[in-house]
Order: structure tokens, then C-alpha cells, then sequence
């Protein structure tokens, strides 16, 4: 009993530090089919200027420690608006219309570029930013204790999600990005910047990613090789869901994250597998991901 | 057999290597053995992206080619470099002739991410294999040619660079002859426009079928080649970053002539082991930067500095 | 259909270019031979391992080179440079894997000419180079890695040597502890990084802790992916098994963030952690790993490595150039500096000469010589593999200075296998012959 509960708080922990992970990829996916390598750069980008402000904050002058939360999310806001615009006008823009695999490539060139750039900027010695973390403290039940952040973490991804979900389809610039994601030719034809849209969706990708980071940051030690690390699980996150889909995201996260959680528990020797083996299955019988839209093919 | 002026081209190339290896030092050889070996990988990558596919696993035959050669020779007394080779291709051809019956119902980055997974799930199943040690891998050695057993160090080394430029060299006349060919033709129409391709009355599943195994097999004979090399195999080998690898060198070679895989692994070795030595520190960004200008400046890889003028593009 | 006669021309245009340039590489590496000993250092520079271990050891490197050529090291060592040449360290990154690290030996000995090699903290690396130090007949010192195949899959090794201790020394020491500061501890757990350092480390501590401790029984064991650094399912699954003792051989990142989420969710409370490579991040918990935690430092390195003359001067050099003190990697790497060095000088040559391959395998076969951490026998792996005790202690943190509490010391003769004997069966039959203080 103790453990089916666990794997439901685990899983859930687990899921919607994924959906945090992948909501930026998949968005940047569906609006601009680019499917981007560098995405866990960004999330790293995001851990090490939350945890190099959080730790400055701490080491100089302990003020309230509610302050930190707010330091973590601008931290992520700004690195992730900032490296966003550059990449997006300075090497992207130039790249539009070039073979959606090729911008895979682009992408990973600019992960190896990123990855050594930050240990120029941020050194190899491992940042901390521990104090949020602790600081809200745990709540038990029975034997399992459970921290509070990771709590408030699952509550966090709930309402991003939500937000995203509201913005796409209840704005109107939502509409204008869904008229992108469905037909760019038709949406250019109609007048729409399709351009403007591209730099919106791309900041707010790395954003999304930054912040992803930036919230992980309290639980770990933010060392280099840690974007690497989430690059691969935030595409299987994705691919199960459906490229582009918000809520395949989602629902592809929750399947991960439990079925994890559960192999933990219960069989921890298929724990290595279970990413591949579920994307495998799912792909086996969805082809599309779970919320993939089946392509017209054109002739 | 009638040979046209591109393979005896690559004949006359191959022999100049294999005179250039009797001349040239113990670490430069060992270099374009492994670049030439990596080649082997990207022929397989470079095979599917003809046809339109990109796998970002193909680590998953070159791993199969290793640990086969290794395994022969450990558990199963196989030393014959041939033989481990050959049985390598043929584990490669069938694991391939099984998971392409699923892979080749995908397209695009589907394809890409669960040829991906499947290289994934052989790299967890290593790892968890203690008694084939696991991540830190096993040994490779005591093999033999024909009988032969070349003489450690320097012998084998040479023994070993020879077999992959052979190879090299009947992958590449193969190749050569397979893109003339009309099935060859096919992948590229494949890639343009499957649907049409249907209307012809072929059948682009069938075709991609058969070139996924035939990409198997020669990446698992680049896999194998790089075992005798090194001496050693590792899970490494199936890890995601490593067909990461073969994907950047294929496109930095580009898909404009057979021979551009060569090239560009031993141009992607050459600028790998200086930035090494020079910026120890920051070695990743300069290969970075490298795919980007290449990207940039040479959308069709290095092969276009050599074919550009042919084709009259600007410069 | 296309122009084939210029693509011939183009073909061997492109060939003879791309031997050109091998060979205008190839020249360029003989003029290596500059009358300085030219080390290579392999250490991790990039990704996970570079900040816990690369980066420390590349860091001891540097100011130990720098201190050797002005000759500034007390005595034995006081002699500039080695054997009166200046050192040359050609510093190159471990990251990549095997496969990259054997092209990479081999760059630095056959192009970069250097007479020696010190390196490699990963086991796959370690044994992927060994046999190609024994075909280059190249002097190398293994000063990490800990697998013990490095020797037993290499039993004729003459080259390679390896001045750390195998990493079943660790967990033998750990449980030696276990059973003399807790002997009543019943209930034991583990979590290990699945690859073949936390299999390895698992399988010596359960077999050890059987031999040692029979009444404790394993209630839970947990192989999370390497790098994963999210530990919320694993740390339930250990918690809800009530156990005395968490045992991990988590090393870096991964360790740092271990600490800090199951000690934010009390397991660390409810349990005492033993962390095997703990040292490594000492300065780094503050106060985020509980008192009282179990930690090692994989031999009489950093934290615990003994007050002796050598030591304090390196403990003084390396906190005045990093403003750190030298955490274990650094230690080893001073260690095996330290080694060659003595192999270089006693190796019969005269002075500002540089000894051979062989010369300094046979000086430094069976060797014994001093070193930060004590006295280093070369005595096991027929004088290939270094001998020592090992230490562990408890870490204590209060008003802001962290500290080791209880340590307890085993000698060499107490935690590693007699020549000859694998650990294995060393530890199955009940450690015969063990001479422990």
C-alpha cells in the first residue's frame, strides 16, 4: 500500500519535471518543426544562472528566503530570453526552410558549442542553490517522506501547462500560432508575421527550458553534462506524446513518469528500459505519438 | 567486370594508402584506421539519408560488430579476423532484417528517435551484462588472418589498417555501383516523393527494407574493424552521442559522391585530435563551429569543394 | 551522363591532398625531442567526472610541475624537475570514451613523444590503454581508476602500473569500519550508478558485509542510470525499507545531489549514509549532509591523508595557487607524480638523462617510496599495484568548518588480497590471512 502510493507521488514528481522538460520542445516543434538538440543546453543555461544567483544571493547578506523564488524564475526569464533572441536572430533566422533534419544538426552543432561555452562562463565546479529546496521542508505520510518543492513542483508544471494550453487556444495570438502550426504557407498568404511568430515561439521554447532548469536547480548539483542528460528523455517525452501536441506532452510525461516510478519499485531492473520501452510500444501502435496529427500526404 | 574511371579511381587511391601506411607513423595510421572504419558507419548512415531516413542509431550495428568480433574470439574460439567480420555482418543483417520490419513504417524524426531507441535498449542490455563487463567493456585480441597471426604492434596495426582500406574499398565500388543502379535512383525518388514512387508501381517500404539491412551490415563492418583496431569494445559503442557522431560526419562529408564519407572522417579526425591537443579545454566548440561553417558555407558537404566547379555552381 | 575525366583528376586531387596533409601532420610531431621530460596527463576536462576528479588532478598536476621545475619540494623530492630535466606536461582531455582515448595515447606518445604517461580515471579507459602501453612500451601510471581487471586481465602487464588502490580495497575498508563503529548495524541498503564501478562496488560490499557482519541482512538495492541526479523514486523505494545503513558508490554530481535530496527527505536522518568516494565533495556539502555520514576517500588521500612533511608542503601549495584544499584526486595525482618521479631517479642513469621505458618499469617494479599519502609499497600485481591502508571517517559540519570525526584506519595488509588472490575469493573465504592492526 505504501508503495502504490509512493509510485503515484514519485511518478507524479517525476512526470511533471519531464512535462517541464519537453513543454519547450515541443512547442518550439510544433510551431517551427525544428526539433532542437540544444534544448537541454538551455535547461542547463537556465540551473547554472539560477544557481550562480541563488548561491550569490545566500553567500552575500541572507535576505528573506522567499526572495529566492523569485530570483530562480527571473534568472530563468531573463538567460533564456536572452540566449533565445541570439540564437534565434543570429544563426536560426538564417537557416529557415532548410530540410527539417538539417536543422537537427544545426542544433547539435550549437549544443557542443554551448556545452564548452558554459564551462568558459561557469568553470566545471559544481553550483548550489539548495536553500528553496530546503527550505519549504517535507511533509510525512507514514513512512515516506516527501519534499515540499517537489510538491509545489507538480503544482507549478499543472498551471504552466494549463497557461500554455489557455494562451494557444483562447488568445488570439494562440489562434494566429495554431494557423501557423496547421498550414505556414496559407497563414503567410493571410497576412500573418510569420517571422515575428518564429522568434516569439523560439524565446519562449528556451524560456520554458531555462525555467525547467532554473526549478530543477535547488535539488541538484548543477555540474556540466547535465543538459546533455535530458535531451533524450525530453524527446521520448515528446515523441510518445506526439510532436507539437501540449497535452501529448503531458499525458507522455505522466506515462513515463510512472511507469518509472513503478519499475523503481517493483521491478528495478527494467528501470533502464523503461523510457525506450514505452516510446517503443506506443510508437508500435501510434506511429504519430499518442496526440500526433496524421499528416496528409501530398503528392 | 568492367570498371569506369571512378573505381579505378578509388583503386588507385586505396593502393596509395595502403603504400602511405609502410611509410607513415604508428599513431597516423591508427588514426585513418579508425576514421576509415567510422567511414564504414557513415556509408550506413549516408545509405538511408539517400533514401530520405536519418537514424540516429546506428551505433546499434556498429556496437553489434564490435562485440561480436570480440565475443568470437573470447567465448566462442572465432579468431579468424574474416570470420569474426563476416559473422558480425551476418548478426548485424539479421537483428536488422527484424527491427526493419518495424523501423521502415516510420519516417522522418520518428524514424529517427526509435532507431535511436532500439540502439538505446542494446547499450542498457550491456550495461547490465557483468560477465561482458559491463560499461568498462572487454578486450579484443589473438586474432588471426587466414591462419596468420600478424606480429603485435606495429604488424597488426598495419594488418589492420590494410583490411579496413580493402574494405573501404569494396564498400565504396559496391556503393558506387549501387547508386548507378536504377534500385539506387529509386531511394533518391523515395526521398523526393514516396507517394509517386508508389504510383510507379514500386513499393518504397520494400526498398527502404533492404537498404536498412544493407546499411546494417556495412556499419556492422566498420564496428568490427574498429574493434580489431582498438583492442577493446565498450557499451560506448551504442551510445546515443556516438551515431550522433556518424550523423555529423555524414553530413559533413555530404551525399554527393561515395567517396565523401572517407573524407570526411578522417577531415572530422584530423581537426577532432588537434583541437584536442591545442584547446584541451573547449575542443567540443570547435567542432561545433566546424559543422556550422560547414552548414553555412558548404550545404552540401565537403564534397562540394571538389564538385562544385563541375557543376558550375557559384563559388 | 557526367563528366567523368575531370571527376578522375578531382579524385586524386582530393587523395594526394588528403595524405599531404597527413604527412605535413606527420612532421610536425618529430621535433618533440626538446631535451625536457615530457609528460602526458589524461584526465576528465569535460562533462560529469571534469569537476569532482579531472579538473582537481589536472590542477595538482600543474602546480606540482611548476614547484618540481623550481625545484621547490622537500626531501626526497628536492631535485628540479625530474632527474634535473624540466617537465613538460601535454595535458589531454579523458572524455569521449575508449575507443577516442586509445587514438589519443596514441597521439601523445608516437606524435607528442612524450616519455611518460599519467592518467585515466575511468576503468574502461584504464583498461582499454592497457595493452597499448604494453604494445607502445610506453612508462604509465594508472592514478584513478579502481577496477580490479586493470591487472587480472593483463596479468603480464611490464608497462602499466598503477599507484591508486583497487576499488575492492574501498569497500572491504567500508565494511571493516561498518563492523568496528557499528557492529550492531542489522539492516543494510544500496543505491549505485548502474555501469560497472557501482555493480562492482555493490557486489565487494554485500559479499564483504556477509563475511564480516552475518547478522545484517540487504533490504534494498536501488541501480538508478548514471547522471540521472533526480533520485525521488529511488530514495522512497530505500525509505519505505526502514534500513540502518544506505551504502553508494556515487561519485560527483550525482553523489552531491544524492546528499542533498535524501537528506532534505530524512532517509539520511533515519539512516546512516556511507558514501565510499565522499571525500570528494568535503568542501562542497556545508550543510546539506547530515553529521555523522560515513565517508571515504578511496585510500590515505585528501581529508585523510596523514600530516607528514610532504604533504603538508603539497596541502600548502595546492591552497595557495586554487585557494581549495586538494580533495583525494588531487592526492593521487600528486601520488603518481611523485612515483615516476622516483622511478626517473632511480632508475640508473646519470644526471639531466632520460631513462628508458624499461629502466623505469624496473625502478619502479615492487617499489617503495614516499609520497603525500605515506609510504607507497608497490607490493602487489608482481610490484605492479600499489599497496596501502584506508581510511574512513565521519563528516562532521558546525559554525560553518567541516571536519572529519572518528576516523578509523586499516592497513594495507588488512583490506587487500594477498598477491595472487582475487578479491572475490578473498572476501568469500573469510579474508585468510588478513593482518589488521
Amino acid at each position: 500500500m505504501t508503495s502504490l502510493l509512493a509510485v503515484l507521488i514519485d511518478g507524479s514528481i517525476y512526470a511533471s519535471w519531464l512535462f517541464l522538460v519537453a513543454a519547450g520542445l515541443t512547442v518550439i516543434y510544433g510551431v517551427m518543426r525544428i526539433l532542437n538538440m540544444a534544448h537541454g543546453s538551455f535547461y542547463a543555461i537556465g540551473a547554472y544562472s539560477a544557481a550562480s544567483l541563488v548561491g550569490w544571493y545566500f553567500n552575500n547578506g541572507m535576505g528573506p528566503a522567499w526572495v529566492s523564488y523569485l530570483l530562480l524564475v527571473g534568472a530563468a526569464l531573463v538567460a533564456g530570453l536572452i540566449v533565445g533572441v541570439i540564437v534565434e536572430r543570429g544563426l536560426l533566422r538564417l537557416m529557415y526552410g532548410r530540410d527539417e533534419i538539417l536543422m537537427v544538426i544545426i542544433t547539435y552543432a550549437l549544443l557542443l558549442i554551448l556545452e564548452d561555452g558554459m564551462k568558459i562562463v561557469w568553470g566545471v565546479s559544481p553550483y548550489f542553490a539548495y536553500q528553496p529546496y530546503s527550505e519549504l521542508g517535507r511533509t510525512s505520510l507514514g513512512l515516506l517522506k516527501v519534499s515540499n518543492y517537489d510538491v509545489a513542483l507538480v503544482g507549478v508544471s499543472a498551471l504552466l501547462g494549463l497557461g500554455l494550453w489557455a494562451w494557444l487556444e483562447r488568445t488570439n495570438q494562440g489562434k494566429v500560432l495554431r494557423a501557423v502550426i496547421h498550414d505556414r504557407e496559407i497563414a503567410v498568404a493571410m497576412g500573418v508575421n510569420v517571422k515575428l511568430m518564429f522568434t516569439i515561439t523560439f524565446v519562449l521554447g528556451t524560456t520554458l527550458g531555462a525555467l525547467a532548469g532554473a526549478l530543477t536547480a535547488p535539488a541538484i548539483s548543477v555540474v556540466p553534462g547535465i543538459g546533455i542528460e535530458v535531451i533524450v528523455l525530453a524527446f521520448a517525452v515528446v515523441v510518445i506524446g506526439g510532436l507539437g501536441s501540449i497535452g501529448g506532452a503531458a499525458v507522455g510525461a505522466l506515462l513515463v513518469g510512472l511507469s518509472r516510478a513503478a519499475a523503481v519499485h517493483y521491478a528495478p531492473e527494467f528501470e533502464l528500459f523503461v523510457i525506450y520501452g514505452v516510446m517503443s510500444l506506443v510508437l508500435a501502435f501510434r506511429p504519430e505519438g499518442l496526440f500526433g496529427r496524421t499528416l496528409v500526404r501530398k503528392i | 567486370m568492367r570498371l569506369d574511371k571512378t573505381e579505378i579511381s578509388l583503386g588507385l587511391v586505396a593502393l596509395a594508402c595502403v603504400l602511405f601506411g609502410f611509410v607513415s607513423p604508428g599513431w597516423l595510421i591508427f588514426l585513418l584506421t579508425i576514421a576509415l572504419a567510422k567511414a564504414l558507419v557513415v556509408q550506413g548512415v549516408v545509405m538511408q539519408m539517400r533514401s530520405g531516413l536519418v537514424s540516429f542509431g546506428q551505433g546499434l550495428f556498429y556496437c553489434i560488430g564490435g562485440y561480436t568480433v570480440g565475443m568470437g574470439g573470447q567465448f566462442f574460439g572465432i579468431h579468424d579476423a574474416i570470420a569474426a567480420l563476416s559473422l558480425g555482418m551476418f548478426v548485424a543483417i539479421v537483428i536488422a532484417m527484424l527491427l526493419g520490419l518495424l523501423l521502415t513504417r516510420y519516417r522522418e524524426i520518428f524514424f529517427a528517435m526509435l532507431s535511436l531507441a532500439f540502439s538505446m535498449i542494446l547499450f542498457g542490455i550491456l550495461v547490465k551484462s557483468q560477465e561482458l563487463g559491463s560499461t568498462d567493456g572487454f578486450n579484443v585480441h589473438d586474432w588471426t588472418l587466414f591462419g596468420w597471426a600478424p606480429e603485435a604492434g606495429a604488424g597488426s596495426q598495419h594488418t589492420v589498417f590494410t583490411m579496413t582500406v580493402v574494405a573501404g574499398l569494396i564498400v565504396a565500388v559496391l556503393l558506387h555501383r549501387y547508386t548507378k543502379a536504377g534500385v539506387g535512383v529509386i531511394c533518391e525518388a523515395v526521398r523526393e516523393n514516396e507517394v509517386r514512387v508508389e504510383y510507379l508501381g514500386l513499393s518504397p517500404r520494400w526498398l527502404l527494407y533492404g537498404n536498412y539491412v544493407a546499411a546494417a551490415a556495412v556499419s556492422a563492418l566498420g564496428g568490427g574493424l574498429t574493434a580489431l583496431a582498438t583492442g577493446h569494445v565498450d557499451p560506448e559503442m551504442a551510445y546515443w552521442t556516438t551515431s550522433g557522431e556518424f550523423v555529423f560526419i555524414a553530413l559533413l562529408g555530404g551525399l554527393g559522391h561515395v567517396a565523401a564519407p572517407f573524407i570526411a572522417a578522417i577531415v572530422f579526425s584530423f581537426v577532432r585530435t588537434y583541437a584536442i591537443e591545442f584547446v584541451p579545454h573547449t575542443w567540443q566548440m570547435i567542432l561545433g563551429f566546424t559543422l556550422l561553417a560547414v552548414i553555412i558555407f558548404l550545404p552540401k558537404g565537403l564534397w562540394s569543394l571538389v564538385s562544385r566547379e563541375k557543376t558550375g555552381e557559384r563559388a | 551522363m557526367k563528366n567523368n575525366k575531370s571527376k578522375f583528376s578531382k579524385y586524386l586531387v582530393s587523395g594526394v591532398a588528403a595524405l599531404a596533409l597527413a604527412a605535413g601532420a606527420a612532421g610536425s610531431a618529430s621535433a618533440a625531442e626538446n631535451g625536457k621530460f615530457r609528460v602526458g596527463i589524461v584526465t576528465f576536462l569535460s562533462g560529469p567526472a571534469a569537476g569532482p576528479f579531472g579538473v582537481p588532478s589536472a590542477n595538482a598536476a600543474k602546480v606540482l610541475v611548476d614547484e618540481l621545475n623550481k625545484g621547490n619540494l622537500p626531501a626526497p623530492y628536492d631535485k628540479v624537475g625530474i632527474n634535473g630535466l624540466e617537465i613538460e606536461a601535454v595535458v589531454i582531455d579523458e572524455a569521449g570514451g575508449a575507443t577516442k582515448q586509445v587514438e589519443e595515447y596514441r597521439n601523445l606518445v608516437q606524435r607528442q613523444k612524450v616519455d611518460a604517461v599519467i592518467g585515466y580515471v575511468s576503468s574502461g579507459d584504464c583498461l582499454a590503454i592497457a595493452p597499448v602501453a604494453e604494445e607502445l612500451k610506453t612508462f604509465t601510471i594508472a592514478y584513478d581508476c579502481g577496477t580490479p581487471r586493470l591487472f587480472a586481465d593483463n596479468p603480464d602487464a611490464a608497462y602499466m602500473f598503477r599507484t591508486g588502490l583497487d576499488a575492492s580495497v574501498d569497500n572491504i575498508g567500508a565494511v571493516r569500519y561498518l563492523a568496528a563503529t557499528r557492529p550492531d548495524v542489522t539492516r543494510l541498503a544500496g543505491i549505485q550508478q548502474n555501469y560497472s564501478w557501482g555493480q562492482d562496488s555493490w557486489a565487494d560490499f554485500t559479499a564483504a558485509a556477509s563475511a564480516l557482519m552475518p547478522e545484517a541482512e540487504v533490504v534494498e538495492e536501488q541501480f538508478p542510470k548514471i547522471y540521472q541526479g533526480q533520485y525521488g523514486a529511488e530514495i522512497s523505494a530505500l525509505s519505505v525499507k526502514r534500513p540502518e545503513v544506505v551504502h553508494s558508490s556515487f561519485w560527483g554530481g550525482d553523489m552531491e545531489a544524492l546528499v542533498l535530496q535524501a537528506n532534505a527527505r530524512g532517509l539520511l536522518e533515519d539512516a546512516t549514509g556511507l558514501l565510499t568516494c565522499g571525500e570528494a565533495s568535503f568542501a562542497t556539502y556545508k550543510d546539506q549532509a547530515p553529521n555523522g555520514m560515513i565517508i571515504g576517500a578511496r585510500g590515505p588521500f585528501g581529508q585523510f591523508a596523514p600530516d607528514n612533511e610532504l604533504n603538508t608542503w603539497f596541502e600548502g601549495v595546492y591552497q595557495n595557487a586554487y585557494d581549495l584544499e586538494p580533495v583525494y584526486p588531487a592526492t593521487k595525482m600528486a601520488q603518481a607524480i611523485l612515483g615516476l618521479k622516483y622511478a626517473a631517479e632511480n632508475a640508473g642513469v646519470g644526471d639531466k638523462e632520460i631513462a628508458s621505458a624499461e629502466q623505469l618499469a624496473a625502478a619502479m617494479k615492487g617499489a617503495t617510496f614516499e609520497s603525500v599519502s605515506g609510504t607507497v609499497e608497490m607490493a602487489r600485481a608482481n610490484g605492479h599495484q600499489a599497496m596501502q591502508g584506508i581510511t574512513y571517517g565521519e563528516y562532521h559540519y558546525e559554525d560553518g568548518v567541516a571536519s572529519i570525526k572518528n576516523a578509523v584506519s586499516f592497513a594495507g595488509e588488512c583490506v587487500t588480497p594477498p598477491e595472487g588472490v582475487a578479491a572475490a575469493d578473498w572476501i568469500a573465504d573469510g579474508f585468510p590471512g588478513a593482518q589488521c592492526n
